[in-house]
């Protein structure tokens, strides 16, 4: 499953990034690596980009980046 | 005194380097360039005891890469100028991220010093950080310190002073994983022998980067040797195959993930204690969760936008009227203590109108700048930027792209000038280009004037209406422009968005009035002295070559029949004369040759030499389309606020026609911006290619749009 299928306030842990380049550099540098918890935590008005929660700041990116990122979920929260 | 200590400010965004650089600094300091780039450059000055110290902020980033200006700016300066000690602002609530460019210090080996800031954020989060152990792991020393009150400052000057004598320091040696280590180990000894690039950076830091397979880099490498160049590269392909093959991953990526495990491995070792639940809700996320509501967020959005942009051009009035009536003043001193000649024409319309015309903006970009500095500084901005981005991405623009469009006259009467300067906030440098070139199109204050004219004369039924089509027009065509810019010119793919929405926070009184007031100086500087030149300019081409002799003698003939008549109506014949003759000089002047000859392709679209003219003044200031039709329709002086005698000459002009109404409006939305926005968009694109870019394209594209609505228009038999 990738972090693009994940719903508002569902929390995983990252499995895999499948990009290099600029795009998987910026996503590293940004704290994604595996290993990394991280939660939905909304989307914007028109569904995209998302909003997460990574080690305790606010990350937002669009869905055909989120896509790159593949996740195993933990659960869901309130 | 000894030599000042150079100090360079390094740190991610929104970790408070910018905060802790005021701090120190205060009024101390001034905005440059970096060579060949846009990234401002600010230094300024302190004196510790009796230390004198340079500091230099770099621009804030995550990475030391070299796939962004503001990366390769960071990364240079800290190699060619070599600063005495490297200032690294860390966020302590955000330890883990923050330490990744840290390592990145590190691997440069750059003398450093950690300035552990906003300890007390991370305090109330339940985060405590053990600065010593954090400081023998790391090898430099870490000073914990709140840069919004200064606490903490003292000791870490102390601690910058106590490295700068270029002291030998630790060295910290990462590690990237077998497979690296060893490629590393191979082309480390390489890089020394043949002194690659020795002189400039660690061969172990070159290495590193070839395997990254850094641009910059490998550049410069393959210039300096060719054929070792390309055997460390081959190895770097080499190693890339073997980690695709049995990891699927790129170096870089392996690099990266190693570095983040060095700094996991260091906060395992009793850095880092939490206290408390991680995923307890911050103040910021519960703002959050209604600020950006799905339903809610919009509507919070458009109230903000709203009100920053009546805060903007609502209370700045005052002082632009103050301008405006100390230039008029100004003028009329001038009037009438010189007399009259070209040198007094000059001064009045060349250079006090030029002048006025640069400061007059001057309030509303303060205004503005300082708006957004409120909505920057507490965080707002990355917020409206995540809303709005899905509608801006599709235009191949960035959800950052609506403040500028706004502020332009995305709500109809604003400026374009401030608008291109508020492109400043995107990073993204191809958005950031196309949203510069297409601001323009809104319909800023000054238009607003020429539109409700010609909306009077020919569509005073329906004004309100044409208004707000034309409202809805200019954001269409805008957005469509940059779409089409954005497949052609700036073809390519979008910047990553990946964003941080940084937590909320009160923005300080000093911040927003530095940021206010640099940005403002900056324009005045800039600005300035281009646009005082095309203004003389402009001024000589509508003023020369003045009337010849005879015809002038013959306007002062008639002037002496008339008063020597006496007839009840004398005063009345004399300003018709006047204004005969202004029309006649005016339609003599370059600009006036200019407008007939335009004709021949300008019929086209169903303009007249007269209102050419105009809309060659035009591109001094929108507005002055107005007065110039005046000149040309021999109305004399014509006020842009009161314009009903021009629009009832418009109306039963023979040349003029709803169809031309139409294409006129058309043309004058769209095209080449005025030139305060055309010096505007050079400074800010950095090049004056895309200055010139937009005045051409804007009119092309401009009269196209006209040549249709007028062609087809007088085919369908609405002419």
């Amino acid at each position: 499953m990738n972090l693009r299928q994940m719903r508002n306030n569902q929390s995983a842990v990252i499995s895999s990034l499948n990009i290099g380049g600029s795009l998987g550099l910026r996503l590293r540098e940004m704290g994604l690596v595996p290993g990394t918890e991280i939660m939905v935590t909304g989307r914007a008005p028109l569904y995209d980009p998302v909003k997460l929660r990574i080690n305790g700041q606010t990350l937002t990116l669009r869905n055909n980046e989120a896509d790159h990122i593949e996740v195993r979920v933990q659960g869901e929260s309130k | 005194m000894n030599d000042p200590i150079q100090i360079a400010l390094a740190g991610n965004p929104n970790s408070g380097k910018t905060t802790l650089f005021n701090h120190l600094t205060g009024a101390r300091q001034h905005v440059g360039n970096y060579p060949g780039v846009t990234v401002d450059k600010k230094e300024g000055t302190l004196t510790h005891g009796n230390c004198p110290i340079n500091i230099v902020d770099l621009p804030g980033t995550y990475s030391l890469t070299a796939y962004s200006v503001e990366e390769l700016v960071a990364r240079d300066y800290l190699v060619n100028e070599r600063p005495d000690v490297v200032v690294n602002i860390v966020d302590a609530s955000n330890l883990e991220r923050n330490l990744y460019l840290t390592c990145q210090f590190l691997e440069l080996g750059v003398p450093m010093v950690i300035a552990l800031n906003m300890v007390d954020v991370a305090e109330k989060r339940g985060i405590r950080i053990n600065t010593k152990t954090l400081s023998s792991l790391l090898g430099v020393p870490v000073i914990p310190i709140v840069a919004r009150t200064g606490k903490g400052v003292e000791a870490l000057l102390e601690s910058v002073e106590s490295v700068s004598p270029g002291q030998e320091h630790l060295e910290i040696l990462l590690r990237y994983g077998s497979d690296i280590d060893q490629t590393l180990n191979t082309i480390v000894p390489l890089i020394k022998e043949n002194n690659l690039l020795t002189d400039l950076y660690p061969a172990r830091w070159t290495g590193l980067k070839i395997l990254e397979n850094d641009e910059q880099i490998i550049d410069k490498v393959m210039l300096t040797d060719r054929s070792m160049g390309q055997q460390l590269v081959d190895r770097g392909e080499k190693l890339t195959q073997h980690l695709q093959s049995t990891v699927d991953a790129y170096p870089e990526a392996v690099i990266a993930d190693h570095r983040y495990g060095f700094i996991k491995s260091i906060l395992r070792q009793g850095v880092m204690t939490l206290t408390f639940d991680e995923d307890r809700l911050y103040t910021s996320d519960k703002i959050d969760k209604v600020v950006t509501n799905r339903v809610v967020g919009p509507l919070i959005m458009a109230a903000i936008l709203l009100g920053l942009y009546s805060f903007t051009f609502n209370y700045s009035t005052f002082l632009v009227d103050w301008l405006d009536a100390f230039f008029a003043l100004v003028s009329e001193v001038v009037d009438s203590s010189m007399s009259e000649g070209p040198l007094k024409s000059m001064l009045i319309s060349g250079v006090i109108d030029g002048v006025g015309g640069v400061l007059g903006f001057v309030p509303i970009i303060m205004f503005m700048f300082f708006g957004i500095a409120v909505l920057e500084d507490s965080g707002y901005l990355a917020r409206v930027a995540f809303m709005m981005d899905r509608i801006f991405h599709f235009f191949g623009l960035h959800g950052s792209s609506v403040m500028p469009f706004i502020v332009s006259g995305g709500i109809a009467g604003g400026c374009a000038v401030p608008g291109v300067m508020a492109t400043r906030t995107l990073r993204s440098p191809k958005e950031r280009i196309a949203t510069l070139l297409t601001v323009p199109f809104m319909n800023c204050g000054a238009k607003l004037p020429v539109l409700t004219l010609i909306i009077s004369a020919f569509f005073s039924a329906h004004q309100a209406r044409y208004m707000f089509l034309a409202t809805v027009a200019a954001w269409l065509v805008a957005l469509l422009a940059a779409k089409f810019l954005r497949m052609t010119v700036l073809k390519g793919e979008s910047t990553p968005f990946v964003m941080e929405l940084p937590p909320y926070r009160f923005p300080t009184l000093r911040g927003l009035f530095i940021h206010t007031w640099e940005r403002t100086w900056q324009y005045i500087k800039k600005a300035g002295t281009v646009i005082l030149g095309i203004s003389i300019l402009l001024w000589a081409m509508m003023t020369y070559p003045g009337l010849p002799e005879d015809r002038t003698a013959e306007f002062d003939t008639k002037r002496e029949q008339i008063t020597a008549s006496s007839s009840p109506d004398s005063k009345e014949q004399l300003l018709q004369i006047d204004a005969l003759q202004a029309e006649t000089a005016l339609r003599n002047s370059y600009a006036g040759r200019i407008g007939i000859g335009l004709e021949s392709i300008s019929q086209f679209a169903g303009f007249d030499w007269r209102t050419n003219i105009a809309l060659v003044g035009g591109f001094a200031a929108k507005e002055v389309i107005v007065s110039t039709l005046g000149t040309a329709y021999s109305l004399g002086e014509v006020d842009p606020e009161s314009t009903t005698s021009l629009s009832a000459r418009l109306a039963k002009d023979k040349n003029w026609n709803p169809v031309v109404a139409l294409s006129v409006l058309a043309f004058i939305m769209f095209y080449a911006p005025c030139f305060v926005t055309v010096v505007a968009i050079a400074k800010e694109a950095g090049t004056w290619k895309w200055a010139f870019f937009s005045m051409g394209f804007n009119t092309i594209l401009a009269f196209t749009m006209s040549v249709g609505i007028f062609q087809i228009g007088t085919l369908l038999g609405f002419a």
